[in-house]
């Protein structure tokens, strides 16, 4: 009843193809923004900022990131863990080498430093196609990971080998280091998947995202329409190692503070990152913002519900979110291949000839 | 002989060696990839789990003791018996007889007809399940495997080889266990030839491989072959299992040899049981002599990465690998 097409008139192109063409949607996405933005930072405290909403928005950002190559792109992809990595250590030595600048611009310039690494290991999706590259994928992987730990000039040359992110600011609120309000940090993180979400629906809505999904779809016979392989696939592996830095560099600077490589970024983060486009649905932004909600929520409602309320020892809960996580990444494999998305995109479906499906 | 040529030649040998327990877990991804397609990422995490059964059975643990103890509020661990090593041996290979019909009947038999991918990312859930299955059934803790095989350094091979490069050259230092782990894997790939070659389910077996859809219509059942590779496949597990457990314990690093017989798999082709032990070798020979010759100058440790950027250069060349089938596209 509320949610159709009809009466709602487009006079303008622009009207004609916004990014949602139906009333309610546009209600909601204001009303979900206007949330977000306006009511959460009053409420927040640090339990929830630390435990659900920084991480949520931070792995959306990594999710939407993976989701382009993997999803748009049809590359798959295990090198996560490293490209975020090549992000964290990015903004870090920016951030030591260039105190005054704004963190901001930090951030966004170690994004652009991972999408040139990403760009490199994108290479030998040229020539290497479907499994062959997810292994491929690997070598980046392993090797980032690596050169992070033998190399002291990435971390400064501190004793521990870790690095620790130094107290910034952004219109004098802190965002960094050990003092920073848990609103000023949601509100940091929340600009940046605000911005990233943007700019990524668009991307996939224009040229681009169709030259991407052609090459999905079948690349040869993408390639045979004119499609130019090597700028589609290595601006897949640009724009989306941009956003996995991004990503890197807050689950670094604003939610961890301080970090070892191996254990941040190894290659379960690589993992983690690519249940959650599965499990949200391939090629949704939606999907990518379902999936981080889901698997960041999972972990901290088993934790509650086992240790708190059944007083069991954590360590068989942690077995049994084990055994949890993985049952329910086949239950959604078999039931629902194509993710949290589709579920949302069935709804809308049958939302639309509700009251009278007939 | 110059006492450095001879320390790399140790190298080698022992290259060779763990080469060789790289292509046994290789071999468990190609029988299940061969007959359907589906790329097993839980390969290694069912040789932990094989190992841990097996050490839980011949120590009398009761399973998932932990967890029972937790809701009935019990204090139970172990039965109290020890089981001999054959006999454990054997019940453990009928455990993953049935953990293979379990997971096909459960989960792959509703997938079938998926894309790769999606295949791929149930496997690396299936991981994680008997990950977590494994421990709460055995516990965490590190195990360790006595089923009386050899330990330590061979002093025949080192006394043998002492005199070769003079004074200051001891010998080479060769792990017995890994003398008995080469064994046993040729044996085993020589059992498994044979069974592909001799015996009718076997041949059964390379028909779906070749073709799913000619397979069953000449009357072979997809269902019962796909339970057979998936046992074999743990049977396999079992075997590196019990290998590398032997040699280090058993814990959970065991399951991440399975992220070293990838390099294997993509240097040997997905669909070649001689190219996982082809491949094996080149890794093993490959890491252990970059790591002898280049290791020290940037640092060391370069074992964890060697092998990809090996595997990923060599594709670079060759894309399906050293015996993988030819790909051809077509529009």
């Amino acid at each position: 009843m509320l949610y159709r097409e009809a009466g709602d008139f487009k006079t303008t192109y622009a009207a004609d193809s916004q990014t949602f063409p139906i009333k309610f949607d546009r209600y909601r996405y204001w009303a979900v923004l206007g949330i977000a933005w306006l009511v959460i930072p009053f409420f927040i405290n640090d339990y929830w900022a630390n435990a659900i909403l920084i991480p949520f928005l931070i792995y959306a950002i990594a999710a939407i990131g993976l989701n382009i190559l993997t999803g748009y792109c049809g590359q798959v992809s295990l090198g996560t863990g490293g490209f975020m990595a090549v992000g964290a250590y990015a903004v870090y030595k920016l951030m030591t080498a260039f105190p005054d600048v704004n963190i901001f611009f930090h951030v966004i310039l170690a994004g652009f430093i991972t999408a040139i690494v990403g760009a490199a290991f994108g290479l030998p999706s040229l020539r290497i196609k479907g499994f062959y590259l997810a292994v491929a994928t690997l070598a980046a992987q392993f090797f980032l990971v690596w050169l992070f730990n033998k190399v002291p000039w990435f971390y400064n040359y501190s004793a521990s080998g870790q690095i620790n992110a130094p107290e910034r600011f952004v219109f004098d609120f802190a965002v960094t280091g050990a003092n920073a309000p848990a609103s000023a940090k949601y509100l940091f993180c929340l600009l940046f998947v605000t911005g990233c979400a943007i700019l990524a629906r668009n991307l996939t809505r224009g040229s681009t995202g169709r030259q991407w999904m052609a090459i999905r779809d079948m690349d040869i016979a993408a390639e045979i329409i004119g499609v130019n392989p090597l700028r589609a696939k290595l601006s897949a592996f640009a724009v989306s190692s941009f956003f996995i830095g991004i990503a890197g560099a807050l689950f670094f600077a604003v939610y961890l503070g301080a970090v070892e490589v191996g254990e941040a970024f190894g290659i379960s983060k690589s993992f983690l990152v690519l249940f959650m486009c599965i499990i949200g649905g391939l090629g949704s932004i939606f999907g990518s913002f379902a999936g981080a909600a889901f698997l960041v929520l999972l972990p901290v409602a088993l934790k509650v519900l086992g240790v708190d309320v059944l007083g069991w020892p954590s360590s068989t809960v942690a077995h049994l979110q084990l055994v949890a996580i993985g049952g329910l990444i086949m239950f959604f494999l078999i039931k629902e291949p194509h993710g949290l998305a589709q579920l949302w995109r069935l709804t809308k479906e049958k939302l639309r000839l509700w009251p009278f499906p007939y | 002989m110059s006492a450095d040529f001879l320390y790399g030649v140790e190298v080698v040998i022992n290259g060779l060696m763990s080469g060789v327990l790289y292509a046994l877990v290789a071999l468990g991804f190609v029988l299940i990839f061969k007959a359907s397609g589906i790329f097993n990422y839980a390969q290694g995490v069912m040789a932990l789990f094989a190992a841990l059964t097996l050490v839980g059975i011949m120590e009398g643990q009761v399973p998932f003791s932990h967890l029972i103890n937790a809701i009935f509020g019990t204090d139970v661990h172990n039965f109290g018996w020890h089981v001999p090593a054959l006999l454990a041996i054997a019940l453990t290979v009928a455990i993953m007889i049935g953990f293979a019909w379990l997971v096909h009947t459960m989960v792959f038999k509703h997938l079938v007809g998926q894309e790769p991918i999606i295949l791929f990312m149930a496997t690396i859930g299936l991981a994680y399940f008997l990950e977590g299955v494994g421990d709460l059934m055995w516990g965490s803790d590190i195990k360790t495997l006595e089923i009386g095989l050899p330990q330590g350094g061979s002093l025949w091979v080192e006394n043998i080889t002492a005199g070769l490069g003079g004074e200051d050259f001891y010998g080479f230092f060769i792990d017995k266990l890994d003398m008995v782990a080469t064994l046993v894997a040729i044996v085993l790939v020589g059992g498994l030839i044979a069974f592909a070659q001799y015996t009718k389910q076997g041949r059964a077996m390379r028909a779906v491989a070749d073709d799913h859809q000619a397979a069953l219509s000449v009357g072979i059942s997809l269902n019962f072959i796909w339970v057979l590779v998936w046992s074999l496949a743990g049977m396999v597990a079992l075997v590196a299992g019990v290998m590398w457990g032997a040699k280090s314990g058993v814990q959970f690093s065991l399951s991440l040899i399975a992220l070293k017989a990838l390099p294997v798999l993509m240097l040997g082709g997905f669909t070649s049981i001689p190219g996982a032990i082809v491949g094996g070798l080149i890794i093993g020979v490959g890491e252990k002599l970059f790591e002898f010759m280049i290791g020290p100058m940037v640092g060391g440790a370069t074992e964890n990465w060697f092998a990809y950027v090996l595997a990923l250069i060599f594709l670079v060349f060759r894309p399906q690998g050293l015996f993988g089938e030819r790909i051809i596209e077509r529009v």
